[in-house]
């Protein structure tokens, strides 16, 4: 098992695990989508996976969220078991990703509405007026999400992932088809949301940029394994690149990511 | 309010929300059993003229439109309450969410009983208006049978699911036309004596085979047979069991699978 820990640069006092993953494997019979991978994450921390098409970051975000259950290993979400206790810590946890969509027909309120009831949000109207005031989408209201822009998807999107106010917060691309000035508003709620809350994020992402501005930890996958990890800065300074992206680089062309 | 009960709330909410945003939906629920009810009544009226069997009995072929279309409408609700959430790739959100499988089960059979109440309450509404359609005066046993019929409809509903769940929107096909390949079985509009022999047996496997034969019953010779009844809840609390069960083993498939995610158009 390799023994990653991932602690924060940010200004917390917990240091309370609340990811553990430990010789996890997911195979798809004799394809094997993940191997053996082991890691963990504190609270408060943003981790980044990276990897080509296939590498098996969704497969891992899914493990974790257990909607996916692993092969092998052990997955604890908030000190307990993943799939022995999923519909607890389900309450506890979101996602957002803009390959997996919202109702197109009903609007955001509509939306906001019926997952706001899923998971048992309490003052669920007062919920929904703060998260629409904060995410610009109070003029959205009452549009069907069908007939929204990209970007105002996204906001949407990254509402209901903020409905419940969870704990950790699971992005695939969050930022995947926006233009450089939404996609730079979603970055910067997202990291005032975590300053605020002290939420861990895990964010599976193709935007190096990106990844080296929010994560402070960084696992790099490459065929269902972990290649490398550690900080942006330090995986930059180790392959001798000017940033993310010229390690990514360098290890896709080595064909290990 | 009880979380569980909280959560399939939601997901009733969710299809009320669809039916007030999307008209045509709810047109297309009155639509089909509206027609389908007008045509039967009008072909009972002709054959009535001619024979003394519909004479006796005018409203049978009503009553089987009726029964049938709560049949269908019941399996219907149930797998295109669904396939809406693979149509808007909503799936991922709703396994995501603290939603259990058996919770999204229970809110596909309510929503299916609000669809079939809608869509079949109105065309059994209009019959009563035009063509002075009325249920026999057996009320408690039509409703009876109207239960069975809707809680087979919600069985093969269940099991459709679980086959859109492990093939995804290819299994569509068979939300339209699995109930199709068993008409001709049960005995909507015939007894299920002019069936070959060795089709029989397997008639009686359906629990709607009961249910028809029961409402011919009543038309024709005035008597409520309670064992048909208790035949059809028997082999409907087999099924439901098998449904509900088919589609628990589905969604933990789709879990080792990896489906629930990527499931959509």
């Amino acid at each position: 098992m390799n023994n990653l820990i991932f602690k924060s640069k940010k200004n917390t006092t917990s240091e309370e695990t609340v990811i553990f993953v430990k010789n996890v494997s997911k195979n798809y019979g004799d394809i094997e989508a993940v191997k053996n991978i082991s890691f963990s994450v504190k609270q408060s921390r943003t981790l980044g996976l990276l990897g080509s098409n296939g590498a098996g970051k969704t497969t891992v975000i899914m493990m974790l969220m257990g909607i996916l259950k692993s092969s092998l290993g052990e997955i604890n979400i908030l000190n307990k078991d993943i799939y022995k206790f999923r519909n607890s810590i389900s309450k506890e946890i979101n996602f957002a990703s803009p390959f997996v969509e919202l109702p197109h027909k009903l609007t955001v309120l509509q939306n906001l509405t019926v997952f706001g009831h899923l998971y048992g949000v309490k003052n669920l109207s007062i919920k929904i007026e703060k998260l629409s005031v904060d995410l610009d989408i109070k003029d959205l209201l009452k549009r069907k999400v069908g007939k929204l822009s990209a970007g105002q998807k996204t906001r949407v999107s990254i509402a209901k992932s903020l409905i419940n106010d969870p704990k950790i917060l699971f992005l695939d691309e969050p930022t995947a088809s926006l233009d450089p000035d939404h996609a730079d508003w979603i970055r910067s709620y997202l990291e005032q949301y975590q300053n605020k809350t002290s939420s861990t994020f895990i964010l599976a992402s193709h935007n190096m940029p990106e990844v080296e501005r929010m994560c402070d930890d960084v696992i790099m996958m490459g065929k269902g394994k972990i290649i490398d990890y550690g900080t942006p800065k330090d995986l930059i300074k180790r392959y001798s690149r000017k940033d993310l992206e010229g390690v990514f680089l360098q290890l896709a062309r080595n064909d290990k990511v | 309010m009880i979380l569980f009960i909280r959560r399939i709330y939601a997901m009733i909410l969710r299809h009320i929300y669809l039916f007030m945003v999307s008209w045509p939906r709810v047109l297309e629920l009155i639509y089909w059993p509206f027609l389908n009810m007008v045509l039967w009544a009008f072909m009972s009226k002709f054959l009535s003229q001619s024979s003394n069997v519909f004479l006796l009995a005018s409203g049978v072929l009503i009553a089987s439109v009726i029964m049938w279309d709560t049949l269908f409408r019941g399996q219907l609700g149930v797998t295109l309450s669904f396939i809406e959430e693979l149509w808007s790739r909503n799936l991922g959100n709703i396994a995501v969410s603290p939603l259990k499988p058996i919770e999204l089960i229970f809110s596909l059979i309510v929503a299916s009983f609000l669809r079939t109440m809608i869509g079949v309450g109105g065309a059994g509404i209009a019959a009563y208006f035009l063509f002075d359609f009325q249920i026999p005066s057996y009320g408690l046993g039509f409703i009876l049978f109207f239960i069975n019929l809707l809680v087979m409809g919600w069985a093969l509903g269940l099991a459709i699911c679980a086959l859109l769940i492990r093939f995804g929107l290819s299994a569509e096909t068979f939300a339209w036309a699995a109930l199709f390949f068993i008409q001709p079985l049960c005995g909507v509009f015939y007894p299920i004596s002019i069936l070959p022999e060795w089709l029989q047996p397997i008639s009686l496997l359906i629990p709607a085979t009961y249910i028809f034969e029961g409402m011919r019953l009543t038309f024709f010779d005035g008597i409520f047979n309670i064992n048909l009844l208790f035949k059809a809840c028997f082999i409907n609390l087999l099924y439901i069991f098998i449904g509900i069960n088919l589609l628990l083993y589905s969604y933990s498939y789709a879990k080792k699978k990896g489906l629930l995610l990527g499931n959509g158009e």
